[in-house]
């Protein structure tokens, strides 16, 4: 696709045709008091050099992991991308092209989108997945909606653990909907309470959502949790913010989950300022109907041929209109991608080790800031890669000081739990090495004092 | 097309078997063979309020998908389990083995508006 400018010309004859004088008459229903009558107030344009010279200032401003000793993690995760990825997604046909549907000239579009569909219900031991939605949060929500029209019921319980970004996105898309919204507290071992799950469910319960592992890296018992819920005739969707962690954990489908969402960022996407992120969205056979999204099918055609096509588009807005499944009627094409071309480079094998490595080095560094004197893992529970850490003394003081060594030690967790002023969430990764985590342990020690 | 002559029908081509204060409630013969293969059947719950005019369910062909609207009011005392995984039955046997739900009719004056059978042949008639 070209950037193609208007010329004079051109712009004259669409006038024309449509029988207007200039391009001021196509605003005239806009009352003239609501009209910007003078020129923005924009400095003067800058010359090439100038511009990439103010840019490149602007950018210097930005902390990334290239430059900073980053343990961030709580949703968006710093993982090795292999330069292949890059390579590939930044072909034009790719990056320019939005939402190519067509079969019949967008096959190897769609042929990728089913291939990462299928590699999404292969980790998440699911049936179907669409093909993407715009992040982890916004699936979240969509799976909450789509728990309510599957079930026929209006309340949903929310874990206290679950992500509290997923939490408020969920919140703001149920605001108008009529459906009650219900948390579930988390127990001493950052695990939910089973008990308050049993007393808040009833016949009106239409799911329970729980972070696996959940916001502060635990990881939840969901067999016992889906046994729970469908004795009820509920659902159980689990939130996946991490899905490196599937390389390891028994799948959720495995566990019974009836639906699975999450986050795809961490399959060959940087960890960067608002995203882009990529959403995962997978069910079970039974209720595809209830879906969300686009859906890409296998087929074949006249001739005998394979072929995709998007498949079940009557759930969709442009066909059903207000009783539509979801508003979505796009999908995240490039990031699903550059998350099939990342699963695809790893492989079954790879990613079951990048796991790993993201098991013992999180472990490793667990262990080693558990010894410092005044600092404690609050939560018993097993973790995957990230950990509460809570301590005795100031913690912003100590976050700020690191900070100006150009380490980031971890996410505060004040901000999201106000009984947590003293604890942050530390993540490691397979990019972390040993003397990395050797230097945090070293820069936290008497930090605590 | 077939037209039995025992029931009532809508404008909606919807088939209505009344049999006191319960009616039986399908989509008819002209309705099925406009919406082709038909692939799949929403219907409400037992125990649900359908309202006069509103839709209870959907039906989905291979052509269309399309709302299916309540004929009166009532409650829903039965619905046709089979039709989720054999939705073809609305093809096969309209007004038969693909009814769709049971309504314990509330407003008797509702059936005013019903259709007979010569009264809704001319209406397809028409519509050409």
């Amino acid at each position: 696709m070209r950037y193609i400018p208007h010329t004079e010309e051109d712009v004259r004859q669409m006038l024309a045709s449509i029988g207007v004088k200039s391009i001021e008459d196509l605003f005239e229903e806009v009352p003239a008091d609501l009209r910007l009558d003078r020129d923005l107030d924009l400095p003067e344009a800058l010359s090439e050099s100038e511009l990439l010279r103010e840019l490149q200032q602007l950018a210097a401003v930005n902390a990334t992991p290239s430059d900073y000793l980053s343990f961030l993690g709580g949703g968006a995760y710093n993982h090795f991308i292999p330069s292949v990825i890059d390579q590939l997604v930044s072909r034009s046909e790719f990056y320019t092209a939005y939402t190519p549907y067509q079969p019949e000239i967008s096959q190897g579009t769609l042929q990728a989108v089913f291939e990462y569909q299928t590699l999404i219900c292969q980790l998440t031991g699911m049936d179907v997945s669409n093909a993407s939605m715009y992040d982890g949060a916004s699936a979240c929500a969509e799976a909450v909606l789509m728990s309510t029209r599957a079930t026929r019921k209006k309340k949903v319980l929310l874990a206290g653990s679950l992500h509290p970004e997923y939490r408020q996105t969920v919140e703001t898309y149920c605001r108008y909907l009529e459906i009650e919204l219900q948390e579930i507290p988390y127990l001493q071992d950052g695990r939910i309470d089973p008990e308050a799950i049993t007393s808040s469910l009833d016949d009106k319960t239409a799911a329970l959502i729980v972070g696996y592992p959940n916001f502060f890296g635990v990881v939840e018992d969901l067999t016992s949790l889906a046994e729970t819920v469908h004795a009820k005739g509920a659902l159980l969707v689990t939130a996946v913010p991490e899905p490196i962690a599937l390389g390891l954990l028994k799948s959720p489908g495995e566990c019974g989950a009836d639906i699975v969402i999450g986050e795809g960022q961490s399959f060959g996407m940087p960890v960067s300022f608002g995203g882009p992120g990529v959403g995962f969205f997978a069910a079970r056979q039974k209720t595809v109907r209830s879906m969300p999204g686009r859906l890409v099918g296998a087929t074949t055609d006249k001739e005998g041929k394979n072929g995709f096509v998007l498949t079940l588009a009557t759930r969709e807005q442009h066909i059903r209109r207000e009783k539509a499944t979801s508003n979505i009627c796009s999908n995240q094409g490039m990031c699903a991608l550059m998350a099939n071309m990342y699963l695809c480079l790893l492989g079954k094998k790879g990613i079951r080790e990048v796991a790993e490595q993201n098991l013992a080095k999180a472990e490793y560094a667990k262990e080693a800031i558990a010894s410092l004197p005044g600092f404690s893992i609050q939560f018993g529970g097993p973790t995957f890669n990230e950990f509460v850490v809570s301590l005795t003394g100031d913690l912003a003081k100590l976050l700020a000081k690191l900070e100006a060594e150009k380490v980031l030690a971890g996410i505060p967790l004040a901000r999201f739990f106000s009984d947590m002023e003293n604890s942050f969430l530390v993540c490691a990764t397979e990019q972390h090495r040993k003397e990395d985590i050797d230097r945090l342990v070293d820069a936290l020690k008497g930090g605590a004092a | 097309m077939e037209y039995p002559e025992d029931l009532k029908y809508t404008e909606e081509h919807e088939w209505l078997l009344i049999e006191n204060d319960l009616v039986t409630v399908g989509i008819t013969d002209f309705a099925q063979d406009a919406l082709g293969d038909v692939v799949f059947v929403e219907l409400p719950e037992e125990g649900d309020t359908v309202d006069f005019g509103k839709a209870f369910g959907v039906v989905e062909s291979v052509k269309a998908v399309s709302d299916v609207y309540a004929p009166l009011s009532g409650e829903v005392v039965e619905v046709n389990d089979d039709l989720p995984d054999t939705p073809e039955l609305v093809n096969t046997s309209p007004y038969e083995d693909g009814w769709m739900i049971k309504i314990r009719l509330t407003d008797p004056s509702e059936l005013d508006s019903l259709l007979d059978v010569a009264a809704y042949k001319e209406f397809v008639e028409e519509q050409g």
